[in-house]
């Protein structure tokens, strides 16, 4: 997986939990919370469909690495080929 | 000194044959029946009555996704009471403001989508949500609607299974003379239709509903009738001290006239006609109304074989004689068993018979049970009325909750 295609995962779960709001202009590299309207059972929400969709599991404590869709690619993307290696 | 008075001042409300009250009066007088088929989860197609409002008018997507069918339900007519009642609301000092919900049960329906869930993951429970609790917490219709509305005053559930829609306002109207609350938004909402548990356990007491024609599924006091079709719904009402009312030039619906809440303390389900006689005796009391002076009596009847008979048993022990201008009838033979929401909606469906002077029906009878046959009775077709002042609404519920609420026609 491409960081690219770690950050469309991401936006993918997004347009599911807050389906009211516009993700076309998304900026990567600024914080979720500081351009989308997003309180932190929204977050819990993205840490449970990775569980869920893809097998992914962030513990508490790297909750910060979500920050961003810029962050969540430079942690998540691993996470995920390590998966895929295992297959 | 003489309590408060109170008045009702808007009404919002969704019932499974209509959104509005407009719309709901005139299903009610057109024999239009809200009993569909579903699918219910372990069951497949059940009987139930299904609501159609349009839950995006007052809410968001997200709020859809975070929140409860209950929590919609009860902000959709929350806001369309308010709308109704013609109140400044945005003016209105939002610590003053009550609500106050009744809510046969909440929480079955969340608990069983979660244990859903995590049944395909093994029942893992890593994978259960992080918003069980706040969806399954007993004031979570309340608290919903608190959130929408922006009221800090008190919000809460009063759980009192199938009495609860009469409780609501019966508490609200408490709230007002304690002067608690300044404004009330009180009533009734069930999302019952959504668990499957509730057709289950009437399937298992042999009191769920069959008929090969939906619209004839709910019948109380036929002969043939075979238990309860069970309904969403909600109906909340805007309730003020009448000086406030006067004081804003609110249109008046009713004035609450009595009330009384009592228990059986004889079985978990079983009613009772003596504690029913009772309720209702002691509403009259606290009205100044004699029975000959009740015009409409709603029934609370489910359409079970025993619980109709008992009902009937108890509303002829007060009504059975020199009762000549008291109509009885039924409006779960239209819309089901909405539950909570039932004592609520039932009143209001037949509120506007103090403009139109007309009674609707109790349907769908086709072989009146002769134990059910009260004087008085309105069957199938709408009735004339020489005159509709006062109306008195039963609810009672499991464990043996009875509640009578009575309202009259405003008179200042």
């Amino acid at each position: 997986m491409t960081k690219d295609e770690c950050r469309q995962v991401v936006l993918d779960i997004i347009a599911d939990i807050a389906p009211d709001e516009d993700l076309s202009n998304v900026k990567p590299e600024v914080r979720l919370r500081d351009q989308l309207q997003l309180d932190s059972m929204d977050f819990l929400d993205i840490v449970m469909e990775l569980r869920k969709r893809h097998g992914i599991e962030v513990p508490e404590a790297d909750y910060m690495q979500l920050a961003s869709l810029d962050s969540c690619a430079e942690y998540l993307t691993p996470k995920f080929n390590a998966l895929a290696g295992k297959s | 000194m003489k309590p408060a008075r109170i008045v009702i001042t808007g009404i919002g409300l969704t019932a499974p044959n209509g959104n509005t009250l407009a719309d709901f009066r005139h299903s009610l007088l057109n024999g239009v029946s809200g009993v569909s088929r579903i699918e219910v989860r372990h069951m497949g197609q059940q009987l139930a009555g299904v609501c159609t409002y349009d839950p995006l008018k007052y809410q968001k997507r997200k709020e859809l996704r975070v929140g409860t069918r209950a929590g919609s339900i009860s902000i959709y007519c929350a806001r369309e009471a308010l709308a109704d009642s013609g109140v400044a609301f945005d003016a209105l000092p939002k610590d003053r403001v009550g609500i106050y919900l009744g809510c046969t049960e909440h929480g079955n329906v969340e608990t069983e989508n979660e244990i859903h869930n995590i049944s395909k993951f093994a029942y893992d429970t890593k994978f259960w949500s992080h918003y069980h609790n706040p969806r399954t917490v007993a004031n979570n219709p309340a608290g919903e609607t608190s959130l929408n509305l922006g009221v800090t005053g008190p919000a809460y559930t009063l759980g009192a299974a199938c009495a609860a829609g009469n409780l609501g306002l019966i508490h609200a109207t408490q709230m007002l003379r304690l002067r608690e609350c300044d404004f009330a938004i009180c009533g009734g909402v069930s999302e019952s239709s959504h668990t499957f548990g509730i057709f289950a356990g009437f399937k298992s007491q042999n009191a769920l509903a069959t008929h090969e024609d939906a619209a004839k599924a709910s019948r109380p006091f036929d002969k043939a009738r075979n238990g309860i079709v069970i309904s969403e719904g909600g109906c909340l009402y805007t309730l003020e001290r009448l000086e406030d009312a006067q004081a804003r030039g609110a249109k008046i619906y009713a004035e609450i006239a009595g009330y009384h809440v009592n228990s059986d303390a004889s079985d978990y389900v079983l009613p009772n006609p003596t504690r029913q006689a009772e309720c209702v005796r002691a509403a009259l009391g606290r009205s100044g109304l004699a029975a000959r002076d009740i015009h409409i009596v709603n029934t609370h009847a489910t359409a079970t074989p025993l619980g109709d008979i008992q009902e009937c048993e108890a509303i002829r022990a007060v009504f059975g004689v020199d009762c000549p201008e008291t109509h009885i009838n039924n409006t779960k033979s239209f819309i089901g068993h909405a539950m909570g929401a039932a004592g609520a909606l039932e009143l209001a469906g037949n509120l506007p018979s103090f403009n139109d002077g007309i009674v609707h029906p109790s349907i769908n009878v086709d072989d009146l049970d002769p134990q059910c046959a009260l004087p008085g009775l309105v069957l199938n077709t709408p009735r004339a009325a020489a005159r509709i002042d006062t109306i008195l609404n039963n609810s009672f519920g499991m464990l043996g909750i009875n509640s009578t609420l009575i309202v009259r026609r405003f008179v200042a």
